[in-house]
């Protein structure tokens, strides 16, 4: 925002309450039911809890953290390494379609990029439910695979780790295409003209500028899917298995079937943790500029 | 859940509706592609296009299959039932009224506070913008699970009776950051001397806000209506955690899904896909009309 304030000054007030009082109603809100109950999520993860009933007390109990480490690690590492490899291919799918829209969508533009937000207004469950649907053993994309010659007649999606993958690669892409396709739409493209005049190639041109250029979008989209990404249980809950748990299939057990508190919230602010360093050393490069605004 | 400015349909937004832009795509991607390059991104574009439809593609289809066991997963014949009887699961039809209603009450709420906040940020210059523009963010890069798991935390310890209230205090919380971005963007760059202006010619200063401010701000406001409804009517993981015994359309169907999956949920699914496009039709029909006048 820093970069632009001085196209921004016209008419800008320097309001001494009035600013304060705008702000107020929505930022209590948030005060109140995102950063307080953080907060208390802290304290939980520092208690200890004597039966399966008991209360939470709080005690210093940082063994809750080693614990979701040692226990937990597996999942973890599916979680990350799982949503990593739906943000890659996010990228890979996405950015083609984004940087076809921008250079060859001409008039039609609009109208495709609206077709990338259409599937949002079903919903994320009934979508997933619906991938099951269609990645089942007899199931329409099986039917076409297993005419494939040489792929082993055991051969299945659901249930395993491709299958988990490529639920969140589906349900999150749009969050990739948009940002990628707006960076895309900044650039100048007689910048490739000025690349092809100087007896760079096509590819030469994209590489150098039209790449470097989309970066912001691109870093935006991958944050925008790996987040949601790694705290998912929904995609393992219904294309998965036990096998492809994820942290958030162990976070959503523990607190509402489980009852184990303090485990949980230690296992949630690890997640957060993490992707809060993420994004911070994303902001410090970049600003919060493609993410926020 | 995560959503950014950059998931607000780039279509309703001013700058990418001035005219001249997309010829200056397209003329210099004729000279930096080759014809085959460009054929090829083309195909690449047209099959993501089927990937993002195909669940969708497989929801309306099976509305009109006629299941023989309690699944409607597999294509078992052809039936236009389903559509003369949308309601007839009570479970479901109940479950989906209250989503409805959740949506249009935390709507309501977060518009009116989200768009306060940005007019306070877009408007004035004051000490902490910048600090409440980075808490406005957080929200929205903190995984959804970790949202719920704190506000479980926070209703469980003051004895709060989950159900509506608690899930409307939820919805209401990841909506407004979203709310007063999106709509920040939209006034980022208004001439606020217009509203001097107008009560320079005597209007006194509602009447100023209700001629001048409110106009302008108006796109970015339904703009982010639409998108906070979608993501209100489509949460489950933050639902999740602070619904107790209340359920929403989507925790209802992944609740019956241990014993059945009725082709009324693709029904209604449906309805709300196609009610949704044809809102977001109308808004940017409406949005391009205002932008040629």
């Amino acid at each position: 925002m820093a970069a632009d304030t001085s196209s921004d000054d016209r008419g800008l007030r320097k309001g001494k309450w009035a600013p304060y009082g705008l702000l107020s109603p929505g930022i209590l809100w948030l005060v109140l039911f995102f950063l307080v109950p953080v907060m208390i999520l802290v304290r939980t993860a520092l208690s200890s809890k004597a039966s399966r009933f008991a209360n939470p007390e709080f005690s210093w109990q940082f063994s809750n953290f080693t614990s979701a480490f040692t226990d937990y690690g597996p999942q973890f590492v599916r979680s990350f390494l799982f949503a990593g490899i739906a943000t890659i291919s996010a990228i890979l799918i996405g950015y083609p379609l984004a940087y076809w829209i921008a250079t060859q969508g001409g008039r039609w533009k609009n109208l495709l990029i609206g077709l990338v937000v259409v599937p949002f207004f079903t919903s994320y469950l009934i979508r997933t439910i619906a991938w099951t649907s269609l990645l089942k053993d007899d199931g329409v994309i099986l039917n076409v695979i297993h005419a494939i010659p040489f792929v082993p007649q055991d051969f299945r999606l659901l249930a395993t780790p491709a299958g988990v993958i490529g639920g969140l690669t589906y349900n999150f892409l749009s969050f990739m295409i948009l940002p990628i396709y707006v960076s895309l739409e900044k650039i100048d493209f007689r910048l490739t003209e000025a690349a092809a005049d100087l007896y760079g190639t096509p590819w030469q041109a994209f590489k150098k500028v039209v790449l470097p250029l989309s970066m912001p979008g691109v870093f935006a989209g991958s944050l925008l899917v790996f987040i949601p990404a790694a705290g998912d249980y929904l995609n393992n809950r219904y294309l998965g298995s036990p096998k492809t748990s994820m942290i958030g299939t162990v976070v959503q057990d523990k607190f509402l079937v489980q009852f184990d508190y303090p485990v949980a919230a230690a296992l949630s602010l690890v997640l957060m943790a993490i992707i809060t360093t993420m994004v911070l050393i994303y902001s410090k490069f970049l600003g919060t500029e493609g993410l926020a605004v | 859940m995560v959503m950014s400015e950059g998931v607000a349909p780039p279509y309703l937004s001013r700058e990418l509706e001035q005219p001249g832009k997309t010829r200056k795509g397209s003329t210099s991607s004729q000279r930096a592609g080759s014809r085959w390059g460009r054929r090829i991104l083309t195909a690449f574009a047209c099959l993501v296009y089927l990937y993002l439809f195909l669940p969708l593609i497989n929801i309306i289809v099976f509305t009109f299959n006629d299941p023989a066991g309690r699944y409607n997963i597999s294509w078992d014949g052809f039936t236009i039932n389903n559509w003369l009887d949308p309601f007839k699961d009570q479970e479901l039809t109940n479950a989906f009224i209250r989503s409805l209603e959740v949506a249009v009450l935390s709507i309501s709420i977060a518009l009116i506070m989200g768009s306060l906040v940005a007019i306070a940020l877009a408007r004035y210059r004051f000490t902490g913008s910048r600090g409440i523009e980075i808490f406005l963010v957080l929200p929205l890069t903190t995984p959804e699970i970790v949202l719920g798991a704190s506000l479980y935390q926070l209703f469980l310890g003051r004895n709060v009776v989950f159900g509506f209230s608690t899930v409307v205090i939820a919805h209401v919380m990841f909506c407004v950051s979203f709310v007063a971005l999106t709509v920040k963007a939209r006034v980022r760059g208004f001439d606020w001397t217009l509203e001097d202006a107008a009560m320079d010619l005597g209007a006194s200063p509602w009447r100023s806000f209700r001629k001048i401010t409110f106009p302008l701000i108006l796109p970015g406001i339904v703009a982010a209506a639409l998108l906070s409804f979608a993501l209100s009517l489509d949460d489950y993981i933050v639902t999740d955690f602070t619904k107790g015994e209340f359920t929403t359309f989507p925790i209802q169907v992944n609740n019956a899904f241990r014993v059945s999956f009725p082709p009324q949920v693709n029904v209604l699914a449906t309805i709300v896909l196609i009610v949704s496009v044809l809102l977001l039709v109308l808004t940017s029909v409406r949005s391009e009309k205002g932008a040629t006048r």
